[in-house]
């Protein structure tokens, strides 16, 4: 088994228009900048793309949203200093919003790689994110009934990785990349160094299983 | 610093400095803490000396040391208000849904967050405003209110232009009902009570009804 491809344009290939697309990292760190450029040059549109984040600046997702590839964003917090891209699109209706509690979108993805059909969660109980939900009552307490959230592909950004997918990582570069490896169809990952050697099974973070392609990718950002 | 009441006479109000000191104080040694984004991140520069408090991040870290040495920022070392930091010792990294399960299953003992308002009934808004123009950014607050046994708002008594912000009934859409312990503003603190907002302390040179003219809310003594 090999899951090594040669570059990032091979790695984001099978991408098609309207799909949805989990993109890792939190503020700056564990984004992949690498594959999110190739995405651009490959030119799929009309995608939903699920972060933690809606971009700042001018790069990473914010660069899909300048460019028109984002229909829809499913996130926790798209507010962020330099998030213009994303607030120019949403003022303009050009992209749609779903907007999720940060526990409850790491729990949704999870809950899809686990092969869950939701769970109950207090957050969001009573409020405007929960209206229309279903809610139960458990021993005197409210819950929230929330379902798996699937994706067609996930692009991940780690540390470390080696030909059979297995992937460590970097301080709080970990963040969202390996619950997403695990609910998205595809998961590919640039990872700072591919390793020639196996990763030490003790310190592997995403087992391979859940990653279709690793591809070097050098840059720290 | 002084802050002009509704009646123009002049209040006596704690600096940013002097509030996050304030709430320092009240952190126990040995408490697991999470600090919410803006003025909360101040209180960690504040903790009496002797005493050990771990502080975690939504993003995946458990015990941030203190601000790096210019020069040795690590862009993929960060807090949840994107700023870098070190990990201290003892300090533990994990992926998202582990640190929500630190929230959401009880195991933070306090989080200091910011607020819009805060209802005499414990009510919390401070993730989305009235106004359509700026999109609302939930991030991790409604996991942490659920989950975390001490709820501390940190933040101005009223509004820039002059509006309470202690409330009856919050106006804004809610983050959790009935979450907040206790409010510490630059004019007062207060608990939140079955009864209602129960004075703590006057911010020195304040009197009771000074404060009381500038809150919505009945305050108890």
């Amino acid at each position: 088994m090999d899951k090594r491809l040669a570059d990032l344009a091979s790695a984001v290939a099978p991408i098609t228009d309207g799909v949805a697309i989990m993109i890792g990292g939190f503020g700056s760190s564990g984004i992949p900048f690498g594959l999110i450029d190739a995405l651009l040059d490959q030119g799929a549109t009309g995608l939903t793309v699920i972060s933690n984040n809606a971009g700042a600046g001018e790069t990473g997702i914010a660069k899909l949203l300048k460019a028109g590839r984002v229909a829809r964003v499913i996130c926790s917090y798209p507010r962020t200093p330099g998030s213009i891209w994303f607030e120019k699109r949403y003022q303009a209706g050009e992209v749609a919003l779903e907007m999720v509690p940060q526990g409850t979108l790491a729990e949704r993805i999870r809950a899809a790689g686990a092969g869950l059909g939701g769970f109950l969660t207090p957050t969001g109980y009573g409020t405007l994110l929960a209206e229309g939900k279903e809610t139960r009552i458990i021993d005197g307490r409210g819950y929230v009934l929330e379902k798996p959230l699937h994706a067609d592909f996930a692009l991940l950004r780690a540390e470390r990785g080696d030909k059979w997918g297995n992937l460590s990582f970097h301080a709080t570069a970990r963040n969202f990349n390996p619950v997403m490896a695990m609910a998205s169809r595809h998961a590919v990952a640039e990872v700072r160094e591919l390793s020639e050697r196996p990763l030490d099974p003790e310190h592997v973070v995403t087992p391979g299983i859940f990653v279709q392609s690793v591809v070097e990718y050098r840059v720290r950002p | 610093m002084t802050v002009l009441n509704a009646n123009t006479r002049k209040l006596n109000a704690l600096s940013d400095a002097e509030l996050a000191a304030r709430v320092a104080r009240d952190i126990p040694d040995g408490s697991y803490v999470n600090l919410g984004i803006g003025k909360p991140t101040h209180v960690s520069a504040y903790v009496p000396e002797g005493r050990e408090v771990i502080y975690h991040s939504e993003n995946g870290i458990l015990g941030i040391g203190p601000k790096p040495r210019e020069g040795e920022e690590d862009i993929e070392l960060i807090d949840a208000s994107k700023r870098y930091v070190t990990a201290a010792p003892g300090a533990a990294f994990f992926e998202h849904s582990d640190s929500f399960a630190m929230m959401r299953g009880g195991h933070i003992d306090i989080a200091v967050l910011g607020a819009y308002q805060v209802a005499e009934n414990g009510d919390l808004a401070n993730w989305a405003t009235l106004d359509d123009k700026f999109p609302p950014a939930v991030g991790g607050a409604m996991d942490l209110v659920v989950g975390v046994p001490r709820i501390l708002i940190m933040m101005s008594h009223i509004n820039r232009d002059g509006t309470p912000k202690l409330l009856k009934r919050c106006t804004y859409p809610l983050t959790g009902l009935g979450v907040v312990s206790r409010v510490y503003t630059d004019l007062a603190v207060l608990d939140v009570t079955p009864g209602g907002f129960r004075l703590v302390e006057l911010t020195h040179g304040n009197s009771l009804a000074d404060v009381q003219a500038v809150t919505e809310a009945k305050i108890l003594t």
